[in-house]
């Protein structure tokens, strides 16, 4: 039998069409299933518009004042503990003149200058880390927290070299082996990324309070900064305190009663 | 043909080798995907088989997009049910078996998914 290129071509784009129907066909069924997703917010969530947090510096005397609530964060958080120079810090403590550079002063009050002072992530509202993260790995929430996609984190630490706080910690080895008791229900990191303080964002959704503050009632004080009958506002109307480096423009989210 | 005996026998040789994933997959067993251990105490995952098999990680990349961009932490599944956006305390809560559940399949198909760099798998399995 001969057949003529016409109807070699005739047939062969039939059959063609035929198997890409099929294919089609088979396709859609396997792959739509009818799931429409649909994602919400959960109904126990805190809401804010601009969390922030009052830390009363007076109330923190010993070191196991400190101690209660850095613990509380790092089994939180899985949080290791590094040895040497490559410490992992979301909230730590430090030296008057390490917190408050710009309002030293040579007459300072003796007990002032002698206190320890928490530190942690500030969640400016000019975030400087956000600005200058080349993939958004770290970006600010609507409700002024500066969070952390570790998913997309490439380790390139220009957030670390924006901050200037030295809220952010790089991973230079695998965390893992330096975490004692791991919480099942949170993430680890991985080497060769950035972490630091998420204000506990993932408790805050669950309607509880950031860790530390859980651990320190009535030391630590957290709540909304836009709304005027928050008790964070009215602790700020009720004693003096002190911003980080506010010349700076970054707006902090922390602030001290001195 | 000059040296018909040498091309010949060479040709046949190479059809035979060439066609060998053909033949040899007639006369082989049928194919069965890997056994995995299912949980016991729950009879449905979150959406149905088919989707899962197919779709679990585009779903995961959306449940960790919508819990960390959007702050949805709560997944509508198709049934109506709610679920907390949450590989860990989901997914894993259920499938406590990592090696016989997730690592037979990766294995099967070459995937290597780095999710347990950092999430971490439930301690029945360690």
């Amino acid at each position: 039998m001969k057949r003529s290129r016409r109807q070699f071509l005739k047939v062969a784009s039939l059959s063609v069409a035929g198997l890409g129907a099929q294919l089609a066909a088979g396709g859609m069924t396997q792959a739509a299933a009818a799931v429409k997703p649909s994602y919400k917010k959960n109904a126990l969530a805190l809401k804010a518009k601009r969390w922030a947090m009052v830390i009363d510096t007076r109330e923190f005397a010993s070191k196991e004042d400190f101690d209660a609530c850095i613990n509380a964060c790092d089994t939180a958080h899985n949080i290791p503990q590094m040895p040497g120079n490559t410490e992992i810090k979301w909230i730590w403590k430090d030296a008057y003149d390490h917190t408050f550079t710009e309002t030293t002063n040579k007459y300072q009050s003796k007990e002032v200058e002698d206190r320890e002072y928490f530190m942690l992530c500030n969640h400016c509202e000019n975030p400087p880390c956000v600005r200058v993260c080349p993939t958004q790995a770290t970006y600010k929430l609507e409700n002024g927290i500066v969070a952390m996609d570790y998913h997309r984190c490439i380790g390139c630490r220009f957030c670390m070299a924006g901050c200037p706080f030295g809220a952010r910690s790089f991973n230079f080895t695998d965390p893992r082996p330096y975490i004692k008791d791991i919480n099942p229900k949170f993430p680890t990191r991985m080497i060769g990324v950035v972490e630091k303080c998420n204000f506990c964002v993932e408790r805050l959704d669950e309607g509880k309070l950031p860790a530390c503050v859980e651990a320190a009632p009535g030391k630590i004080h957290f709540g909304d900064l836009s709304d005027p009958e928050s008790d964070v506002r009215k602790l700020l109307d009720e004693n003096y305190t002190l911003r980080r480096k506010p010349a700076l423009g970054t707006e902090p989210g922390v602030f001290y009663i001195i | 043909m000059y040296n018909s005996k040498y091309v010949i026998s060479g040709l046949v040789i190479f059809l035979a080798v060439f066609s060998y994933p053909f033949w040899g997959n007639l006369a082989s067993k049928d194919y069965t995907g890997p056994k995995l251990s299912l949980p016991t105490d729950q009879k449905q995952c979150i959406e149905p088989v088919e989707f899962m098999r197919a779709e679990h990680m585009t779903l995961l990349n959306q449940w960790r997009d919508s819990a960390l961009r959007d702050e949805k932490r709560v997944y509508v599944a198709s049934n109506g049910a709610t679920w907390e956006t949450s590989l860990q305390k989901t997914c894993m809560s259920c499938h406590t078996n990592k090696a016989e559940f997730c690592d037979t399949c990766h294995l099967e198909n070459a995937v290597e998914p780095y999710c347990w760099t950092c999430h971490v798998p439930p301690k029945g399995n360690e």
